[in-house]
C-alpha cells in the first residue's frame, strides 16, 4: 500500500501547510461548529429575498397563465427555457468532478468534489423548475410520468425527446444526490463524534447513518462510489445530449445539427466550472479553506475551462461554415441574418456569446492568469454570461423568424415576471447554498485524509529521501 | 443481543496499525473490525476480508432496469396502445434507447446504495455502540474480541507492543451486519502466501 505513496516531487501539494488528520478534521469542522459571520447573513437574506419574488412571479404565472410572460406565437419557448438548458448546464461540473476525474484517479478532485456535487444539486434543483412551471397548467404535470391511469391508460410518448428529458432530468438529480450523500455520510459521523451541543449530536446522528469507519463498510463504500463513478460518468454526457436533442431532433433551422450533443456537453462542463469557481473563490476565502482548495485547484479547473471554451468555440464555427457549406436558405439565414449578423436584432447577443466564451477565457493559455484569483473570478462570471447567452441566442434567433414571415415579431423581450422567475432560482440556489456552507463540510474530510501523506505539503517533503533509496529495496519494505 | 467483552486498542498513524493488524492475527487474535477515519487501501486485505459483490449486485439491477424499461416501452407502443406519431414504426427501437439507458443507470444506482445500507446496517435513527469517538477523527481503532479463553491482561500488554498508544477495554453489544468478521476473516495461517 506504501507503494502508492510514492508520487513526484514535481507534483505541487494538494494540501499546503504542515496538516495532521486531526488539523483536517478541525479546519473542516470550525465553520459548521461556529456562528457564521455578518456576511453570511446579509448572503443569506439577500437569497431569501429573491426567492420570495421568484415565488411570487412564478405564483402570477400560475394563476394567470403563461400570459404573465412576453413568450409568444413564435418565441414559445424564450427566457425560460433558456434558463433551463443554463442551469443544467451548471450542473454537470459536480458530476463531472466527483465521477470522471475520480475514474481517472485525478487526485486534485478530492478537495473540490463536495461542494461541487452540492452546486451541481442545487442548479438541477433551479433547472427543474422551468419545464415544470411552463407547463401552463402544472397541477397536471404529473401526466408525464408512465403509470397505469384512468385516462385509457394513455400513455406518455416515449420516442420524445420532451419524454427523454424527463427521465434524464431526474434520473441525474437522484444519481447526483445518492453520490453525494454516500460520501458525506462518513463526514456527518466525524461532526457526530465531536459535537458538543446534544442537538447537534442528534441531527448530525441522523444525518450519519449510525456510521461507524468499519474496514468492511470502507470497502463496499469504495466499491460503491467506484461504480456510482463509473454510472454517473456515461450519465453526465447522456444528459446533456438529450438536452440538445430537444433542439436537434427538431427541423427548426439553427437547430437541426447532429453536432449539438458533443457542442452541447463541452458548453455545459465550460460553464459549470465557471460557476464552481465562482463559488469556490468566494467559499475558500470566507471559511479560510486556502490549504485545500489551493491555487492549483484553481489552476486545474482554469485549465479545463479553455479547453472546453475552445471545443465550444470550435463548434460555433462549424456551425457557420455549415450553414455555408450546406447552401440551405434557411440555415444561412438562421446563421447570417438572424446570428452572425450585427444589424440584425439579436446581434448583439451574438457576439457578446462568441466574445465571453471563445476569446475571453484564452487569456488561461497563460499561467500567470490562471492563477490570479482576480482574472479567475471575473473570468468565470463572464463565462456564465456567455453560456447564458449562447442558449437564448440558440432558442431566440431560431424562432423569432420561423417559415411565416407574417407571424414574425419584431422582438422579444422577457416581462418582469419572466425575469422574476428567473432571480427566484438565483434565490434558491444561493439559499441551499448558504445553508449547505454553515451546516455541511464543503470539503470532503475523509477523502482529504485520504491524499494527506500523498500530496499534503508536509508529508511531500519527506519524498526526497524516498527518491534517493533504490526502487527494490523500497518495494521490499512496503510489502507487509 | 448479549454484552460482550472487547478489548480497544488505538493506533495513531496506519504505518504502525498494519504491521500491527498482521502480528496480532499472526498470534491467533481474531479481530472483530477495525475503525479507521478514512479508507485505508488494503487494511481490507491486511485483515483477511473477502473483496465486496457489491458491484455485482449493481449490474443486476442494472440490467433489470434494462429490461423493464424495453419491455414496459415495446408492450405500450406495440401491444396496449399503439399510437400513430406522424407515421413513424411503432417498435422505434433506436428512440427507447436514451430511456431505456436513464432507467438502467437509475435503478442500478438506487439499488444498489440501497443494498450497501442493509449490508452495513446504515440508517437514519440507527444506533450503534462506537468504541473510540476519535475513530473519525484521527484515530485507528482496533477492537479484538475477547472469549472465555482470552487473557485480557496479556492481550492488553501485546496491543501495547505492536503500537497502540492507548488500550482500553469496553464491554458493549456487539455491531452485527451482514458479513461479519467471524464468518468472513480466515486465520492468518490458513492463507495462501502471497509474493
Amino acid at each position: 500500500m506504501s507503494l502508492l505513496r510514492y508520487e513526484s516531487q514535481l507534483r505541487e501539494p494538494l494540501v499546503d501547510g504542515n496538516k495532521t488528520y486531526h488539523d483536517v478534521t478541525e479546519d473542516i469542522c470550525r465553520p459548521i461548529e461556529g456562528k457564521p459571520g455578518k456576511l453570511w447573513y446579509i448572503g443569506f437574506y439577500i437569497s431569501v429575498a429573491l426567492l420570495l419574488f421568484g415565488i411570487y412571479s412564478v405564483y402570477r404565472e400560475v394563476v394567470y397563465g403563461i400570459g404573465q410572460w412576453n413568450v409568444n406565437h413564435t418565441v414559445g419557448w424564450g427566457w425560460d427555457i433558456t434558463n433551463f438548458v443554463w442551469w443544467v448546464g451548471i450542473g454537470h461540473a459536480g458530476t463531472l468532478i466527483s465521477a470522471i476525474l475520480l475514474l481517472f484517479r485525478q487526485t486534485w478532485r478530492n478537495g473540490v468534489n463536495r461542494a461541487a456535487e452540492a452546486m451541481t444539486i442545487f442548479a438541477v434543483m433551479c433547472a427543474g423548475q422551468f419545464p415544470v412551471w411552463h407547463m401552463g397548467r402544472v397541477w397536471n404535470a404529473f401526466f408525464v410520468f408512465p403509470y397505469p391511469n384512468s385516462r385509457g391508460p394513455l400513455w406518455p410518448n416515449f420516442a420524445s425527446p420532451l419524454m427523454w428529458d424527463v427521465f434524464a432530468i431526474s434520473t441525474y438529480f437522484t444519481v447526483s444526490l445518492l453520490f453525494w450523500y454516500s460520501g458525506l455520510i462518513p463526514d456527518f459521523g466525524t461532526i457526530r463524534d465531536r459535537a458538543k451541543t446534544k442537538f447537534r449530536k442528534f441531527a448530525y446522528g441522523i444525518a450519519s447513518f449510525g456510521w461507524s469507519g468499519s474496514t468492511k463498510h470502507w470497502q463496499r463504500l469504495e466499491s460503491l462510489s467506484l461504480v456510482l463513478a463509473g454510472l454517473a460518468t456515461p450519465l453526465v454526457l447522456s444528459v446533456h445530449t438529450i438536452v440538445s436533442f430537444d433542439f436537434a431532433t427538431s427541423v427548426i433551422p439553427g437547430w437541426h445539427t447532429t453536432i449539438f450533443p458533443p457542442y452541447f456537453v463541452a458548453g455545459a462542463i465550460f460553464s459549470g466550472f465557471a460557476m464552481v469557481q465562482t463559488l469556490l473563490l468566494v467559499t475558500r476565502k470566507v471559511l479560510g479553506l486556502q490549504g485545500y482548495i489551493t491555487l492549483g485547484h484553481i489552476e486545474a479547473m482554469n485549465k479545463v475551462i479553455v479547453l472546453t471554451g475552445s471545443i465550444v468555440g470550435c463548434a460555433y464555427l462549424t456551425e457557420l461554415f455549415m450553414a455555408f457549406y450546406s447552401q440551405n436558405q434557411y440555415e444561412s439565414y438562421a446563421f447570417f441574418y438572424s446570428r452572425a449578423n450585427f444589424f440584425s436584432p439579436y446581434g448583439w447577443a451574438y457576439w457578446g456569446m462568441m466574445f465571453c466564451n471563445v476569446v475571453s477565457p484564452q487569456i488561461f493559455w497563460f499561467r500567470k492568469m490562471r492563477r490570479n484569483l482576480w482574472v479567475t473570478m471575473f473570468l468565470s462570471i463572464v463565462v456564465n454570461i456567455g453560456m447564458w447567452f449562447e442558449r437564448f441566442v440558440i432558442i431566440v434567433t431560431s424562432l423569432f423568424r420561423d417559415y411565416l414571415p407574417s407571424s414574425w415579431p419584431y422582438y422579444y423581450s422577457p416581462s418582469i415576471w419572466e425575469i422574476g422567475f428567473y432571480v427566484g432560482t438565483f434565490g434558491l440556489f444561493f439559499t441551499c447554498y448558504f445553508l449547505f456552507s454553515k451546516y455541511f463540510p464543503v470539503i470532503a474530510i475523509a477523502e482529504v485524509k485520504q491524499i494527506l501523506k500523498v500530496s499534503g505539503e508536509s508529508y511531500k517533503e519527506k519524498m526526497d529521501k524516498l527518491e534517493e533509496e533504490p526502487v527494490e529495496e523500497f518495494a521490499h519494505a512496503a510489502a507487509h | 443481543m448479549a454484552k460482550k467483552k472487547f478489548v480497544v486498542a488505538s493506533f495513531d498513524d496506519e504505518n504502525v496499525l498494519f504491521p500491527a493488524v498482521k502480528k496480532v492475527r499472526l498470534a491467533g487474535y481474531k479481530i472483530h473490525d477495525v475503525y479507521t477515519p478514512y479508507a485505508v487501501h488494503g487494511l481490507d486485505k491486511a485483515l483477511g476480508l473477502r473483496e465486496t459483490s457489491l458491484h455485482t449486485a449493481g449490474f443486476i439491477y442494472g440490467i433489470s432496469g434494462t429490461t423493464i424499461a424495453l419491455g414496459a416501452m415495446s408492450w405500450v407502443f406495440v401491444s396496449d396502445w399503439p399510437l400513430n406519431i406522424g407515421g413513424k414504426p411503432h417498435f422505434p427501437l433506436p428512440a427507447f434507447i436514451p430511456i431505456t439507458f436513464e432507467t438502467t443507470v437509475l435503478l442500478s444506482a438506487v439499488g444498489m446504495v440501497l443494498t450497501f445500507c442493509y449490508l452495513c446496517q446504515l440508517g437514519p435513527f440507527v444506533k450503534k455502540h462506537h468504541f473510540s469517538s476519535r475513530a473519525t477523527d484521527d484515530h485507528f481503532v482496533m477492537v479484538i474480541e475477547c472469549t472465555s479463553k482470552t487473557n485480557v491482561e496479556d492481550l492488553k500488554a501485546f496491543l501495547s507492543n505492536t503500537g497502540a498508544f492507548d488500550v482500553n477495554v469496553q464491554e458493549a453489544e456487539a455491531n452485527w451486519w451482514l458479513g461479519t468478521y467471524d464468518k468472513e476473516q480466515v486465520l492468518i495461517k490458513d492463507e495462501p502466501t502471497v509474493a
